[in-house]
């Protein structure tokens, strides 16, 4: 069979990682849920950040976009890996480019660019308003390319149950997977040199949020109960703007912001009149009175935390709701079709309203994780003698943006868990956006792990220590025990029909309670007895799953099986998030505790690292030091000024037009 | 689509008079797997605010208990985004074939009582209820080469400019989510359980529409004759039968009948000018 590699996961860090290790000749077998083309991925809708010509020539740089990123994750990531990704920006759209993605065009025939958050550049590129689906399926093509050449085999409707590893080798090595097919049924390992998990996110932990219904973590909650670690879990972006449904929280793309939306609440509360009968007067727009620099286009952490204070704790929100108004109507309706026809069809489609005409009321939602499955990497060659201050804005930078300044090209530890040869890539690690991700980032750093590190897996297979013991020259049981092991699941599962149908051990119930729970406690604020509470609360949650009841024994496509099985991790992964946000007792990006509302970068500035422990079952929490010698940390306060609703405003005026 | 004509549909839209608390029916299709027999089952679902077909589905599987008291398995279907873009969840509601998630129950069903009927797609296996099979589809991207053949992932610049007129009808194009829903409406197209079967079994719309849209990119272009000859083959354009049934039920608004109209242009060019470099 040769030497192969195991990629789990079809989103965008999924199929540039399949592509990338394919085009080296090696034989990649790609695991996913769903057909790939329907990953998680297909639901971003804003656009891709790089530095570009244009932004250049007024002064932005690759090391601005690398400093933004820094600041925009309040001094939490790897600086060294941050700035590897942010040199390689440009390229990546560059290659995009070619693949065939239907960017936006100037009237000359050149890419066009947005505003996005957290920067005073347009540095977005787009497809419409739904970019994530557009760069998905240009790497779905490539990778049918390669399927038809023989060299990736797709696993579609196949979950990943457990990583195998070696304990017994000099480092624990990961050596294959165990997968089950979900419309048979059937459950076997797969061997494999070097395993890469790129499964995204966790959204489902906290019930309804912004992610597609395959986005549990039960994956990454896997890797960690085998014996990976993982990292910063506390850190969940809640995303300013979502629409609300009983099904979901649909995204509302930062780019309606970035293309001129206003967010604002009628002055007076209760107001019961028509927004458009609000005179202007008569409305706040909060963001731009308290952020005169950035106005509505601060980070999500930032607006969110706004909207959430004037909503929950001024009771200012719309009809005295949770909600507030993301304003598009003073736009033309045709640019706003051409430039956001598609996010703007979401909302008419599933609130009724078309937001062209009509503002749009949003409330934030649970969007992302910053956290996930720790990795190393290998430091570039920029390494200054002491930490710069922060950049200024558009001025010279002090590097330009040569390959391998950031991490070294190839490094076989870039992008690698505690266990040799399993990988994570893309939102399932948590290498990249810190405390809070800035708008647009993501992309890039699903496609970059994919395309960077990709090559550092494919190294790893050529190191002797591999090539000359290859995973097809292990011993059949390890395989068989990991197999048995999962099948002995399904088997306690399976039984567990013929219990009592109560509300109790009903999976839905508890996944439901879970959600409520962890959106109370565990998103836009925090505190250490709500914290408790909440520990407690999971602990009682895990309880009742030791004796959950299926309401289905069927042994072909049994959904129920794989959504009851993947509530069990996610109690797992809910843990290590409510400890992470208990332990950090501080305040730092999208991680706020009212009782420590400073940064405390003494004693915080650190990973916060998790390992579970398997004899108790229970999560094991510590901090350790992070790469901080590029930039030193500032406070990040994106220009706040004071300012309240009564209609004092400390300072007169509309935000300043940004840069470009 | 102009403002305009958005505008105008908007307004064509039901009002918003759905009774809160009301309960709805659903007729569901159900089958547990190839082979075996199908059978219908009804449930009763309190409608939640703002719900559509995947939230009262959810509340079905949580207690799978049909109007007669019985108690069931829980329905399977397949779903993903629940924002229609990723096509996952396509299933035929009351008679028409449509994505589930974009269903809101308020418009299908406003008042106490009211059915709402679901079953499989039609063109293709099912696997088990409402989940189908649709593995022909992306077998059928294989056939008509829909990528741009790249020289590799290396650092080679950027890609050719492009004007936004272009642009505007690639990406239009491009939002095909390749969830079935032209081949559920379309007359010519029939369900093919035997993947040896595919290479000549008749492309349908959507892969028609993606032989255009990689044909019209400039390095795109370097295998427009080979998807022409794709599209010429057993299967191919031929088997089109006009229907337009299409293009009405995309739900993405794609213009398919304009992709088919193109390519048969295309195919006869290509066609005149393979008998001449014959001759």
């Amino acid at each position: 069979m040769g030497q192969r590699v195991i990629v789990v996961g079809g989103g965008l860090a999924g199929l540039a990682a399949s592509v990338r290790i394919a085009e080296s000749g090696l034989n990649v077998d790609l695991f996913s849920l769903v057909p790939v083309k329907r990953s998680h991925s297909v639901c971003a809708q804003g656009g891709i950040n790089a530095c570009n010509e244009v932004a250049r020539q007024q002064g932005y740089s690759e090391y601005e976009h690398f400093d933004e990123t820094i600041y925009g994750g309040d001094f939490l990531a790897d600086q060294h890996p941050v700035l590897e990704m942010a040199n390689w920006a440009p390229r990546i759209i560059d290659l995009l480019d070619r693949m065939g993605v239907p960017f936006n065009r100037t009237s000359e025939g050149f890419r066009d660019l947005r505003l996005f958050g957290g920067s005073l550049y347009k540095r977005t590129h787009f497809a419409g308003a739904t970019t994530g689906q557009q760069l998905l399926y240009a790497l779905d093509e490539q990778t049918r390319r390669y399927e038809v050449e023989g060299k990736v085999t797709k696993y579609e409707y196949w979950e990943f149950l457990w990583p195998v590893i070696d304990f017994d080798a000099p480092r624990p090595r990961c050596v294959g997977i165990v997968a089950q097919d979900l419309r048979t049924m059937q459950i076997r390992s797969f061997r494999a040199d070097a395993v890469i998990m790129a499964t995204g996110g966790p959204g489902l932990v906290f019930g309804k949020s912004t992610n597609s219904v395959m986005c549990n973590g039960a994956a990454a909650a896997r890797c960690y109960q085998a014996g990976a670690w993982y990292a910063n879990p506390e850190m969940i972006q809640v995303h300013p703007t979502a629409i609300p449904g009983a099904d979901k929280l649909r995204l509302m793309s930062e780019s309606a912001r970035g293309e001129g939306g206003r967010v604002w609440v009628p002055r007076k509360k209760g107001d019961t009149r028509a927004a458009r009968e609000i005179p202007e007067a008569e409305r706040w727009y909060f963001l731009e009175e308290k952020y005169p620099k950035y106005g509505n286009i601060v980070p999500r952490d930032i607006a969110t935390r706004e909207i959430f204070d004037v909503c929950v704790n001024q009771g200012l929100g719309v009809g005295g709701e949770n909600s507030v108004y993301l304003d598009l109507t003073h736009k033309d309706p045709e640019y706003l079709t051409r430039k956001l026809g598609g996010i703007l069809e979401i909302y008419e489609k599933f609130v009724g309203e078309d937001p062209r005409f009509v503002p749009m009321k949003i409330f934030p939602a649970v969007h992302y994780s910053m956290g996930g499955l720790w990795t190393s990497f290998a430091p570039g060659s920029y390494q200054p003698s002491s930490p710069r201050p922060g950049h200024k804005s558009g001025t010279t930078p002090p590097i330009g943006s040569d390959i391998g300044q950031g991490m070294q090209p190839g490094a076989l530890e870039n992008s690698r868990t505690n266990i040799d040869g399993l990988y994570a890539f893309g939102e399932v690690g948590f290498a990249y956006h810190g405390a809070n991700r800035l708008g647009a980032n993501a992309l890039l750093s699903c496609i970059f792990d994919g395309l960077f590190c990709g090559v550092s897996v494919v190294n790893y297979l050529g190191d002797d220590s591999i090539s000359k013991n290859p995973a097809e020259s292990y011993a059949e049981g390890v395989y068989r025990g990991a197999v048995a092991q999962e099948e002995q699941k399904v088997k306690l599962l399976l039984g567990s029909a013929s219990r009592p149908a109560e509300e109790r051990t009903n999976p839905y119930a508890i996944h439901r309670e879970l959600g409520v729970e962890m959106t109370a406690a565990c998103t836009v604020v925090r505190d250490e007895p709500r914290l408790r509470q909440c520990l407690e609360k999971l602990a009682e949650l895990r309880e009742r799953y030791a004796s959950v009841r299926l309401g289905d024994q069927a042994t072909w496509t049994n959904q129920t099986l794989a959504y009851t099985r993947a509530v069990g991790d996610m109690l797992v992964l809910a843990q290590a998030v409510a400890l992470g946000a208990l332990e950090r007792r501080e305040s730092r990006g999208a991680h706020y505790r009212t009782d420590f509302p400073e940064r405390d970068d003494e004693r915080f500035m650190k990973t916060s690292l998790c390992k579970f422990d398997p004899q108790s079952g229970q999560t094991r929490l510590e901090f350790i030091p992070i790469d901080a010698s590029l930039v030193q940390p500032r406070a990040r306060t994106y220009g706040k000024k004071e300012s309240d609703a009564g209609g004092k405003k400390t300072e007169k005026g509309s935000p300043q037009p940004a840069a470009v | 689509m102009s403002t305009s004509a958005h505008a105008a549909s908007h307004a064509q839209r039901p009002s918003r008079s759905a009774k809160a608390g009301r309960t709805v029916r659903f007729r569901i299709l159900r089958c547990d797997g190839p082979g075996k027999p199908s059978r219908w089952e009804t449930f009763a679902v309190k409608v939640e605010p703002g719900a559509n077909v995947i939230s009262c589905l959810r509340q079905i599987a949580a207690n799978p208990v049909t109007v007669d008291g019985k108690a069931t398995t829980p329905v399977v279907w397949d779903a993903g985004c629940l924002e229609e873009v990723c096509g996952a969840c396509t299933m035929v509601i009351n008679g028409k074939v449509r994505q589930s998630c974009s269903c809101l129950i308020d418009e299908y069903a406003p008042d106490d009582n009211n059915e709402i009927t679901l079953e499989p797609m039609t063109k293709f296996p099912v696997v088990r209820d409402l989940w189908v099979d649709r593995a022909r589809m992306f077998s059928d991207l294989k056939r008509v080469k829909g990528w741009v053949p790249i020289d590799g992932t290396f650092f080679l610049g950027a890609g050719p400019r492009e004007r936004p007129k272009s642009q505007a009808t690639r990406y239009v194009l491009s939002t095909c989510m390749t969830c079935g829903c032209c081949l559920e409406a379309c007359p010519q197209y029939n369900i093919e359980p035997d993947p040896e079967a595919w290479e000549t079994s008749f492309l349908g719309a959507f892969a028609i529409s993606q032989a255009r849209l990689f044909n019209m990119h400039q390095t795109g272009k370097e295998l427009a004759g080979e998807r022409l000859d794709a599209l010429e083959s057993p299967g191919g354009l031929n088997d089109c039968g006009n229907a337009q049934n299409c293009v009405k039920v995309c739900p993405k608004l794609i213009p398919l009948t304009e992709s088919i109209g193109a390519m048969g242009r295309a195919t006869t060019i290509h066609a005149i000018a393979s008998w001449f470099s014959r001759g």
